[in-house]
Parts: structure tokens; sequence; C-alpha cells
């Protein structure tokens, strides 16, 4: 017995040690920035090399391509977790073959990060304030850049096989909400989808009367900005405000992160949630259709995602701090834009450089990526702006 | 060396040099103990004065007692509202359900280890119980969500809200799976092993002398334990038990996924709430400055209830200790 108490410990040891490990694997990227200033090309190569694991051949020529060209510098960047996914393909796959680090730790800190300047550029899901905007040019002496680098959507999920089956009864694939019904479950005062208003939405389908429980992002986040705004514009009932953190009814429920959402909605019978569509798309989960401001009834797909942004170009400021309300025709409602911020001024010529190199890809060529991951990229003219402004970087040195 | 008595002088004392290093050892005695002080110190004023202007804008008792907990996006003064108290009651209501679980199970244990358990069984099952100690909470987190909850908390709950219990509020349904009764389930195996270590240590002081007495009275074993051992461990049981209730104060991982995240407060225990430790690790990557502080303002609001927590625990130790005897800690 001793014997085997032992085992489990070493093997309980094991477990935890790799956690540990694994945990601490954002640290170990370090700032790479000193490394390639200090050392030689050879050894900057060699540093590429061992971060790589993957030993793939493609990817070891990117490597050496940072060594090769001696004007790009590394940079370093902290923000947003939505965009994480895509920002890593961008930053291992980029020609310019830029080093980047990029520190996934949430829209807050990301704004913190980018305006005590401890990082190279931000990133965020919800613009700047004017009252940060006007602080982060005490801080730096110029203007801070907002551009878009890629589109995101959130999308309703529910778990009910009752509610399944009823609707494949109906023949009907999703069901059918608008803000205000959505607004109403948050609010607690729908609670059973067969609500009158939720009822009116869906005439052929004889909803089941299970209890819902709303379930919520419990950390501060971007979707949940990005759908609080879309209530708060587009619910008459909706009196909470938006944010990347509300005070939500009493009877909700939260949820670390869009897995700790999905877990929740996976497994509490009568849940609905809301999570980023890449998610969504990615685990399989059943998602709910929505009435447009136009009153079209929208699934989301990566065409009626990308309609949002098309459908209000024209009316996005220069400055590009703007959200995406009041979206009709064939655009999915629930959409919000990723930002990064840089600086008008302020950096070394070849950080500045890099910067540039970096995001002119990424929204240009980049665009594969998006789609594939399920994020909409700028397109067309709205892409010009976008580059445009990515040339404002360092303009006012 | 001849020397005059027959004990020769003790190998421990050094002469010539080496007596000089005594000063030197005891500065680093000392700086080491301060150390401690000085961290302690250093660590409670800071966040207390980065804390400050949420417990100015509150007052005290307003951040202590008031429900509503919306933060601001400010970067310089407190535009946001907050009331901690939703986090205060679900950190102890759910800590004081794990220990009415987790107290008598501990002392269970404790006896069949010590006092019932055959010699092998005996060493294999303290292991065991202390194996429980070594798991990570992000695995008790993670097995919690997955199975605990699904299989065994939420039917049992379910079924007390469904008997004639639910009448009481506190019982009342619904009964959901992210709620302070499975929050408080996953502290009661957690602060298990503490408590059964301390209750075992302190089961295993009882006089020899006291126990054989019994037992030559013709006291059964279960009688021994109940009208011997247990009462005169009374002091020892207290103080595993605080220790375990300062674990429960503390613990965060766990209860942030399990408790329900609604920064709200609920009567019902089958009900979603949040806890002091969970709000602040679930909030914290994501907030604005003032934001930051109303965590830190949490923070130092939890330091305070367990250092309350702690000076209890060793007043009741030494009021019952007085006239229990000491077979306490």
């Amino acid at each position: 017995m001793t014997s085997f108490s032992k085992k489990a410990a070493a093997a309980l040891l094991a477990l935890s040690l790799v956690a540990v490990a694994c945990g601490g694997g954002d640290d170990d990227a370090g700032d790479p920035t000193a490394a390639s200033d200090d050392t030689t090309e050879d050894a900057g190569d060699d540093v590429a090399e061992s971060d790589d694991d993957d030993g793939e051949a493609e990817l070891l020529e990117e490597d050496d391509q940072v060594g090769v060209d001696a004007g790009s510098a590394d940079l370093l960047g902290a923000g947003a977790t939505f965009i994480t996914p895509l920002m890593l393909e961008w930053i291992r796959d980029n020609e310019p073959g830029i080093n980047v680090n990029y520190q996934s730790i949430g829209s807050g800190g990301g704004i913190e990060q980018f305006l005590s300047e401890n990082v190279d550029f931000g990133s965020t899901e919800a613009h700047l304030t004017d009252e940060a905007l006007a602080e982060a040019q005490e801080i730096r002496g110029c203007d801070p850049i907002h551009f878009v680098d890629a589109f995101g959507s959130v999308v309703v999920s529910y778990n009910d096989p009752d509610l399944d089956a009823a609707l494949e009864a109906a023949g009907q694939e999703n069901i059918i909400l608008d803000a205000d019904a959505i607004a109403g479950i948050y609010n607690v005062e729908i609670t059973s989808w067969d609500d009158p208003a939720i009822a009116e939405l869906n005439p052929d389908v004889d909803l089941p009367g299970t209890n819902l429980v709303a379930v919520h992002r419990s950390d501060g986040s971007g979707t949940t900005n990005i759908f609080t705004q879309y209530l708060d514009d587009a619910a008459s009932n909706w009196d909470l405000g938006f944010g990347t953190e509300v005070d939500w009814a009493a009877g909700t429920i939260g949820g670390n992160g869009n897995e700790g959402v999905a877990a929740e909605t996976q497994q509490q019978p009568g849940a609905v949630g809301y999570l980023s569509y890449a998610y969504a798309v990615e685990n399989d989960i059943s998602t709910a259709a929505l009435i447009n401001a136009d009153g079209n009834v929208i699934e989301p797909t990566l065409d009626s995602i990308s309609a949002g942004p098309s459908s209000i170009i024209d009316s996005i400021p220069e400055d590009q701090r703007f959200a995406i309300l009041g979206v009709g025709g064939d655009g999915y409602p629930i959409v919000g834009a990723h930002w990064i911020l840089a600086w008008e001024c302020g950096y070394d010529d070849d950080v500045a450089e890099s910067l540039i190199e970096f995001f002119t890809w990424a929204v240009t060529e980049g665009d594969d990526l998006s789609r594939d991951l399920f994020y909409a990229p700028p397109t067309g003219a709205f892409e010009e702006a976008v580059v445009a402004q990515i040339e404002l970087i360092n303009s006012a040195n | 060396m001849a020397a005059p008595t027959s004990t020769p002088p003790s190998s421990l004392r050094g002469s010539g040099a080496g007596r000089r290093a005594d000063p030197i050892f005891r500065w680093i005695v000392v700086a080491s103990a301060t150390s401690v002080l000085v961290v302690l110190a250093a660590m409670i004023l800071r966040t207390a004065i980065d804390a400050w202007p949420v417990f100015d804008a509150m007052g005290i008792w307003g951040f202590i007692s008031g429900q509503e907990w919306s933060v601001g996006s400010s970067r310089s003064e407190v535009t946001g509202t907050y009331g901690a108290f939703p986090f205060i009651y679900g950190t102890l209501k759910i800590s004081f359900v794990a220990l009415l679980f987790a107290v008598p199970l501990a002392i269970g244990i404790a006896l069949f280890i010590n006092e019932v358990a055959p010699a092998r069984l005996k060493k294999a099952m303290a292991s065991i119980v202390e194996l429980l100690a070594m798991v990570p909470s992000v695995v008790y987190a993670l097995v919690g969500i997955y199975f605990f909850r699904l299989e065994i908390w939420a039917p049992i709950g379910q079924f007390i809200a469904n008997s004639p219990l639910g009448n009481f509020r506190f019982f009342g349904p619904p009964v959901l799976l992210s709620s302070y009764w499975s929050a408080a389930n996953i502290l009661a195996i957690m602060i298990l092993p503490i408590i059964t270590a301390i209750c075992r240590e302190a089961f295993a002081q009882v006089p020899r002398d006291e126990v054989n007495a019994a037992y030559a009275m013709g006291a059964t074993r279960w009688e021994t334990m109940r009208h011997v051992i247990v009462p005169r461990s009374f002091p020892g049981i207290v103080g595993g038990t605080m220790l375990g209730l300062g674990r429960a104060l503390g613990e965060t991982i766990a209860i942030a996924y399990l408790i329900g995240s609604s920064q709200r407060w609920a009567p019902q225990l089958f009900f979603g709430g949040d806890a002091m430790t969970s709000v602040i690790v679930n909030t914290f990557a994501d907030a604005a400055p003032e934001a930051i502080w109303a965590l830190l303002a949490i923070g130092v609001t939890l330091f305070f209830i367990t250092m309350i927590v702690n000076v209890l625990a060793r007043l009741i130790v030494y009021r019952v200790g007085r006239f229990a005897g000491d077979a306490a800690l």
C-alpha cells in the first residue's frame, strides 16, 4: 500500500510539474528585443531556432529571415485574448519575417500596458475613451492610433434537447430571437422558451417550458463588450449599460472565458450563453438566428458576420473609434471590431518599420488566415483606410 | 583533554574563532524573523494604500455592506459603485457549509486512522488523506466541473430541494450546477486533509493513561473515543477547524470555476453567487485601474477577515485549553 501511495504521489507530482511548465509558457518567451540588438546574426538565429519546437522546414526558413533581415526589430505586444488565435497564426506565418511576442492578457491589460509604454502595440476590443485619449497625449506627447485588424462576432448559444426536438418537428433550423428577447433572458424577465415574446418570433414551433438560465462571462471580456453594446443599442428593455464587465441580474451565472461559458451552457440544462463566433463554430455549438435592424432573420455565418462591418464602412470616422450598431440587410447584428493601438511618435526607426510592415502584411495578405479562423478581415476601401492609418505610425516624430 | 569531571564537554560547544560566529548567527536568525514581518507589513500597507481611493469613495462600511458592484473604467478616479457584500457573504457562506461537512468527516477519519485501523492500513490511510492535499486546486476545479457537480452534488441538491426542506428559502429550488453548494462541496474536500492531520495530532496526544483508565473502567472502544479522546482533544479540533477555515477563505481557482460568478448574492444554497477570491481572479486581467483598486480593497478586506478568524481561533484554543488540558496545538 505504501508503495502504491508513493507511486500515486509521484504521478501527481509529475502532473503538477507539467501544469506548472505549461502555465509558465507565456512568460518563457520573455522579451526577445534585447537578444536581437546585442548579438550577432548567428546568435539571433540560434535563439530563433531553439524557440521553435516544431522543426518544420518552412518555419525554420522564416526564422532564418529574421536573422537575415537585420533592419527589422522584434515587436512586443499585449492585449485581447479574442484575437490571440489569429495573432499567433500571423506571427508564425508573417512574410516580412518579423519576430513578435504577443501576450494575451485581456483588453484592459492591453490598454494599460500600452499606456504605460511597456509594449510596442496594444490590442483591444474596446477603443480608448476620450479620457484615456487625453491622458495618452500627455504620456507620450502625441496621439495614439487605432486601426482595425479584424472583426469578430458574438453568437447566442443554448443547450436544450427539448427545444432541439421541437425545432426539428417544426422543420426550423435555429431558434429565432431578437434583441428584446435576449435582453429579457439576461434580465431574468423571460424564464422559459414558451414565453410570449419568444413564441411570437417562432410561431411554428411548439416551444418547451424549460427553465432558462442565462450564462455570461465572469471575467472582464471584449466579447461581453460587443454583446452588451448590441443589447444597449438594439433592445428597448436593457438598462445595464455596456462594457467589458456589467452588473448582471441576479439569477444569471458566470463562466470564465469562452470555455467556461461553453462548459456551463453544455452542462446546465436550459442554459443560454454568448460565445465568440469562432469558438462556437470550432466546438459545433447550436446557436440562435437573430433578427437584425431591417427585420431579417440572420444565422451567423462567415458571410453574414462580414456583411455587418461592410454595411457601415462609409460612416467609420477617421480615427477609427466606432461601434458597429444597427446592422441591417444580410448582416448578422452582433459584431464588433478589434483594434490595434500604436503611437504616432516616439518609436525607434526600426521598431516603427517593423510595426508598419507586420500589420500592413496582416491586414492586406493575412486575410485568408483571418477567414480560416472565422474572423472577418477589413476589405476594399476600408482596408485602404486601415493601411493609411498604419502609415501614421511614427509620422509625428 | 583532561577534564576533572566525568562528563566530557559537549562537542557542540565551539572554541576560539568558532564562538565569534555566534553574533553573526544570531543576526541571521533575527533578520530572517524580521523579514517575514517586513514583507507582511509591506504587502498590507501597499494594498491598503492602493485600495484607499475606493474605501474613501464608498466609505469602509459602505464598501463592506454595499450590494451593488458595478465597475467604472476610469484611470484616475472612482466612478463605479463598489459594494463587496455579495462576495463577503459568498466567501463566508461556502466556507461555513464546507466546515459543516469537513469537520465531522475529518474527526471520523482521524479516529479511524488512530484508534481503529490495523497498523498496516493506518499508514496507507494517512498517506491517502495527505494525497488529497497535494492535488493542485485547478485539478479539483476540473473534476468538480466535469464530474462531481453533474453526478453527485446537483442530484443531491435536487433531492433536498424537492424534499420538505425545500420549503425553507435556504434549500429552495432551482438547483444550478454552478452554485454555492458546488463550491462548498469542493472546499470540503480540499480542507479535509489539514483538519484530519491536526485532529490526528491532537488525538495522539491524549495521555495513554487516561485512555487505559477508561478501558479499565469497562468502557468500550467507542465510549472511550466519545467520552475521553474527543473531549480531551477539543482545543486541537478547534485549531484544526480554524486552519481549515483559513484555507477555505483563501481558496481561489476551484471556487472561481464552481461558484457561478454572478456578482449578486442569493439567499439560496443551490444558487449561483460569487466569492471574494474568485471575483479577484476572474476580473483582474481585464480591469481598468479603478476596478483594480476595488479588487485590492477586497483583498484587504479578506486579509482582515482571515486575521479575525485566526485571532478567534487562538482565543478559543487558549480559553478551552486552560480547562481541557493541553492536548492541543
